[in-house]
């Protein structure tokens, strides 16, 4: 057997196996004359793909009965028990993420330490490495701020990054504290009002925050009171406006 | 009777030692800096607003246009954090690729910086020497993506091309030369009475400083503190590697010429092995949706780069474009401590002290 004959026979080979379907109509006899070639592949391909379309179409309907018998047993079951749950079949419970600890000691820290209204929200952002995110009352942010840096607990010495983001209901900055020592990282939010946005200024706190603030306060237009040297550093002092708020109109359109 | 005065000096945007477009003013009294004021902005070409009309394939030249001197690991922040965010699984000959070409890269960024770093002071050849062996690996990634600088060599899911044929085989030939020519830069440079009367000493600061004002890279280790993302937080397959993090003891410029000439000992280190286990075959690209949609949520990824932590925050809301899109720049934050370290120093140690910070300036205006 020649060598293209061989390679066109294991190209369909693998397609009746895929499909696992008698539709596939087998290759062209083997002992003919090699008819012309094109043609051949051509039925080949027509013969592959619908032998994995059909092979599809079969998966999708054992999936559905799986789900459905599923379905079925989930509610059998939430009928045997006593808790009544949605007929809806749930998926079962997420496993409580390894940082969840973590997080609820930080908001019970800043509820205790800082304020009882302290903390406006609290979760994790799992697709971030089970990330703890807090989002922090506004006037309670420089105390709260002071707390992670401070704290023999938490030891945020490191701010690893400042963030602005403009969500057009409102502003929001965005800290990453860290610990060098525990390797612990969190994400804290603090969010603005859009009209004079203000959030207090962590350069006392954090040597690091001073560009950062400096340069949400130039694309963003947020201000920081606080900060000891509050001016534009990306764009030129006599610029108007802030780049990268969501209502920015560029001076010429066109560049 | 000598009569003195301030003097108001400007430095930049335009000189050379500089690195780029960097202006600094100065207030000399005589021959001694009393006041510093970095002026940022000349190269600010608002990446970040571009990148909100941008779909995140289309995003990755820019990056390369940010750390222009190492726009590997740029590359690598953006696509890792998107597959990151879609949860997407990598090939494991492309992510061997990707690690192979940044700790080649991290090579080659550092041998810009040793070269220019010793002009910047005085001493011609080394340039030469460095840009030489660099030159290897620019033909390397040549080779490989078609670039020399803007390589634009990874995508979300993967790599763009395959090594060509012997490629693997010519870094291995590099990487063996290149131990040879590091003991020879050793010998050449690091025992020089000139050039250690020049940096021993200069620029130096406390790790809690260092931490305090957020620096990263050789900046940060060259205080004593073992802080690598390769190693503390590792991602891609670092964590298959051997390789030690370089401290210093100091943190003057000569314990950040060490950090960063042992850094390329480590990389070399790393690429022996990478090289040694790298997948005969498989693919270079993931399984990856035809329209590349992180799913509504917010990610910040860091990854060590040359000059330290670079970050990128994504804020998504399912659309093809980033909501809102941040790069943390190490050289940006490095950069801050600049004034603080200038106060009290003469005029020839400007250039010095600059030039130890290592900044691109591409990077820090953005």
């Amino acid at each position: 057997m020649s060598d293209d004959n061989k390679r066109e026979e294991d190209s369909a080979a693998p397609a009746p196996a895929a499909g696992d379907t008698p539709a596939a109509p087998a290759p062209a006899a083997e002992g003919d004359a090699a008819p012309p070639k094109r043609k051949e592949t051509d039925e080949e391909k027509a013969a592959r793909r619908k032998a994995a379309l059909e092979a599809r179409e079969a998966a999708k309907a054992a999936a559905a009965q799986a789900a459905a018998q599923a379905a079925q047993t989930a509610q059998t079951a939430g009928a045997a028990g006593d808790s009544a749950e949605g007929s809806e079949p749930q998926d079962p419970p997420k496993p409580p993420s390894p940082n969840q600890p973590r997080l609820d000691r930080v908001v019970a820290l800043l509820r205790e330490l800082v304020a009882e209204d302290a903390v406006e929200e609290a979760y994790i952002n799992e697709p971030n490495d089970h990330l703890p995110t807090l989002v922090v009352k506004n006037d309670r942010w420089l105390q709260a701020a002071g707390l992670f840096r401070n704290h023999a607990e938490l030891g945020c010495n490191y701010l690893r990054n400042v963030s602005g983001v403009d969500y057009e209901t409102h502003m929001e900055v965005v800290y990453y504290p860290l610990s060098l020592e525990s390797r612990h990282v969190y994400c804290v939010k603090v969010k603005a009002d859009r009209e004079n946005a203000s959030v207090a200024s962590v350069t006392p706190i954090w040597e690091t925050a001073n560009w950062n603030e400096r340069e949400i306060y130039d694309l963003l237009g947020i201000d920081f009171p606080g900060h000891p040297d509050l001016r534009r550093i990306m764009m030129p002092d006599d610029w108007v406006g802030h780049p990268l708020r969501k209502d920015y109109v560029p001076l010429d359109p066109e560049v | 009777m000598i009569r003195t005065e301030e003097l108001l000096l400007n430095v930049g945007p335009q000189h050379p030692s500089t690195h780029g477009v960097f202006r600094i003013v100065v207030k000399l009294d005589g021959e001694i800096i009393t006041e510093a004021t970095p002026v940022m902005g000349y190269l600010h070409r608002g990446t970040e607003k571009l990148a909100e009309n941008l779909n995140f394939t289309q995003i990755i030249p820019y990056t390369d246009r940010m750390d222009y001197v190492s726009a590997m690991t740029n590359n690598y922040v953006l696509c890792h954090s998107v597959e990151k965010m879609m949860g997407l699984e990598i090939p494991e000959r492309a992510e061997f690729l990707r690690l192979i070409v940044m700790e080649m890269q991290r090579v080659a960024s550092h041998l810009v910086w040793w070269g220019t770093y010793l002009l910047d002071i005085g001493a011609m050849s080394p340039f030469l020497y460095a840009f030489s062996d660099r030159e290897r690996i620019l033909q390397l990634f040549n080779e490989l993506c078609g670039a020399r600088l803007t390589y634009n060599y990874m995508r979300v899911g993967g790599v763009k091309w395959d090594a060509p044929d012997g490629w693997i085989d010519r870094v291995k030939t590099f990487v063996k030369d290149m131990h040879f020519r590091l003991d020879e830069y050793h010998n050449l440079v690091s025992g020089n009475e000139i050039f250690l009367s020049r940096i021993k000493g200069v620029g130096q600061y406390d790790a809690q400083t260092a931490i305090d004002y957020g620096l990263s890279g050789a900046n940060l280790r060259s205080t004593g503190v073992q802080w690598d993302l390769r190693k503390t937080e590792p991602y891609s397959l670092y964590d298959r590697f051997e390789f030690d993090v370089p401290v210093g003891k100091n943190g003057d410029c000569y314990d950040r010429y060490l950090c960063r000439m042992e850094e390329i000992t480590q990389s070399l280190r790393i690429l022996d092995q990478a090289l040694e286990q790298f997948p005969g075959e498989g693919d270079t690209m993931g399984k990856v949706p035809r329209a590349i949609r992180p799913p509504a949520g917010e990610i910040y990824v860091r990854i060590e780069s040359p000059r330290g932590e670079i970050g990128c925050h994504i804020v998504s809301k399912g659309k093809a474009e980033p909501y809102r899109l941040k790069f943390r720049r190490p050289s940006f934050v490095n950069l801050q401590i600049l004034p603080k370290l200038l106060v009290g120093e003469s005029m020839t140690n400007l250039v010095t002290i600059l030039g130890g910070i290592d900044i691109v300036l591409g990077e820090v205006d953005c």
